[in-house]
């Protein structure tokens, strides 16, 4: 067990090193989140305000937007260098690599989140440090199962020639539920009289759906990553 | 086997062609009259729905876990009839809903994650289409996170307070309303083994024939 964490973490390091020497990944994947946010700013404000509740809805549709195009990166990375093959010939456990993966693409985009939010709650005026708590908690169960079911798909992708359009195509889909969740709790928090027992059924939904992907990726990525 | 699928075959098309008689003298259901009569078509083919994801999501299983070859085939068959009895499904009840509730669609946890489960076959397909060589054992990973929604369709209604009708009305309908039900339900079950077989062993053949091709080019 101590090997598996171990290589996770090596794995992990050795993917923020790559990031931290060209930041090609986490500066690309932040200027698109911000764009999303900006694009939905367009699209519904009316004479210089915004519908109330929807600060939640762009938040997360930011946040899913910019993590498939995070996950593509990165793998699209490892297929560049041919690295993937490499990485899966180390003599360890295949779901060690996909832990130390996953881990690395969360911390990347817990950074974005830490922009992302604090945007969202100027422009859309949501009160985001009313709950700070319970907002954390949501925003790092629903990425942790939408980067769960991302990483896997991803990295079974990478060998697919039509990879950029088929990750989103399969990756929506299956974690919709993660995303309502998602959705429906930051919302019960940022509305006008915050309703802090439904949002804390959403983060209970929310370890649910990702105790299943989770267990579910790491079964299944050693033989689907098996040639 | 394939007298069997012939049989099975010309059953099914008799009782499909004989079925709108005996929904016609069924009994009218008294609040909602003519319009509950798309149920005798909608829940079979939502139960077969939910049996195609299931037979898709445990044959990718059996390929991805216990490589066994043919259960990709099996998977494949059952990913398409789950398309097209979801489409059915998905086309009856809003026509029901419509009159029922005054909306062809609400979100409600049923009806969203049905149309979830659909979607999950279409991107399924769309991946065994254009995925390329490989696609096979993407498309099996792919499935067992689509037969996890099985369940919770299932319960969903029973779970939440939701305007879908519960489990529970099937087994408590009236004899007269039942027999037309579980008479449609057979012959759409006769058709789905059928079609299921019949599309099964074209892609083991399709498979077989690969092989051999590849098996020539390397000799």
């Amino acid at each position: 067990m101590g090997s598996f964490f171990r290589v996770a973490w090596h794995v992990m390091r050795k993917d923020l090193t790559v990031e931290v020497r060209s930041k090609e990944v986490l500066l690309t994947t932040l200027f698109f989140a911000v764009s999303v946010v900006l694009v939905f700013s367009f699209a519904i404000v009316r004479e210089g305000r915004a519908p109330d509740d929807v600060a939640a809805g762009i938040l997360w549709v930011a946040v899913s937007f910019s993590g498939t195009l995070a996950m593509g990166r990165t793998f699209e990375r490892e297929r560049y260098n041919d690295t993937l093959r490499a990485l899966l010939l180390a003599p360890t456990d295949r779901p060690a690599i996909y832990t130390g993966k996953l881990l690395g693409l969360l911390i990347l985009l817990a950074l974005v989140e830490m922009v992302l939010v604090p945007l969202v709650g100027l422009l859309f005026t949501a009160p985001i440090l009313a709950y700070p708590g319970r907002l954390a908690a949501l925003l790092a169960l629903g990425t942790l199962g939408f980067a769960a079911v991302g990483t896997l798909f991803a990295a079974m992708l990478v060998r697919v020639r039509s990879r950029d359009t088929l990750l989103p195509v399969l990756l929506y889909p299956v974690t919709i539920p993660v995303m309502i969740a998602g959705v429906r709790g930051t919302a019960a928090l940022f509305q006008a009289v915050p309703d802090e027992a439904m949002a804390q059924f959403w983060i209970g939904l929310l370890v649910f759906w990702d105790a299943i992907f989770v267990t579910l990726a790491l079964w299944t990525f050693e033989p689907v990553m098996t040639e | 086997m394939t007298k069997l699928n012939t049989l099975f075959i010309g059953l099914s098309a008799g009782m499909l062609a004989v079925a709108p008689w005996i929904i016609n003298a069924a009994p009218y259901e008294s609040t909602m009259g003519l319009v509950q009569k798309v149920f005798y078509f909608h829940f079979p083919s939502a139960i077969l729905f939910l049996v195609a994801a299931s037979i898709c999501g445990v044959s990718s299983g059996l390929f991805l876990f216990f490589k066994k070859p043919k259960a990709d085939g099996w998977a494949l068959a059952a990913a398409e009839l789950g398309l097209v009895f979801g489409a059915v499904t998905l086309v009856t009840g809003p026509l029901w809903a419509r009159k029922a509730w005054g909306v062809w669609w609400v979100w409600d946890p049923r009806l969203t994650s049905s149309l979830l489960l659909w979607m999950i076959f279409s991107a399924y397909l769309l991946l065994r289409k254009y995925g390329g060589p490989g696609s096979d054992k993407l498309g099996a990973g792919m499935a067992l996170f689509g037969m996890i929604n099985v369940p919770f369709i299932y319960v969903s209604v029973n779970v939440w307070r939701t305007l879908h009708p519960q489990t529970s009305v099937v087994p408590t309908l009236p004899t007269d309303m039942g027999i037309p039900l579980w008479f449609c339900f057979a012959a759409f079950t006769m058709l789905f083994v059928t079609l299921l077989n019949l599309r099964a062993r074209l892609e083991h053949q399709r498979a077989r024939v690969e092989a051999l091709y590849l098996a020539e080019d390397e000799a």
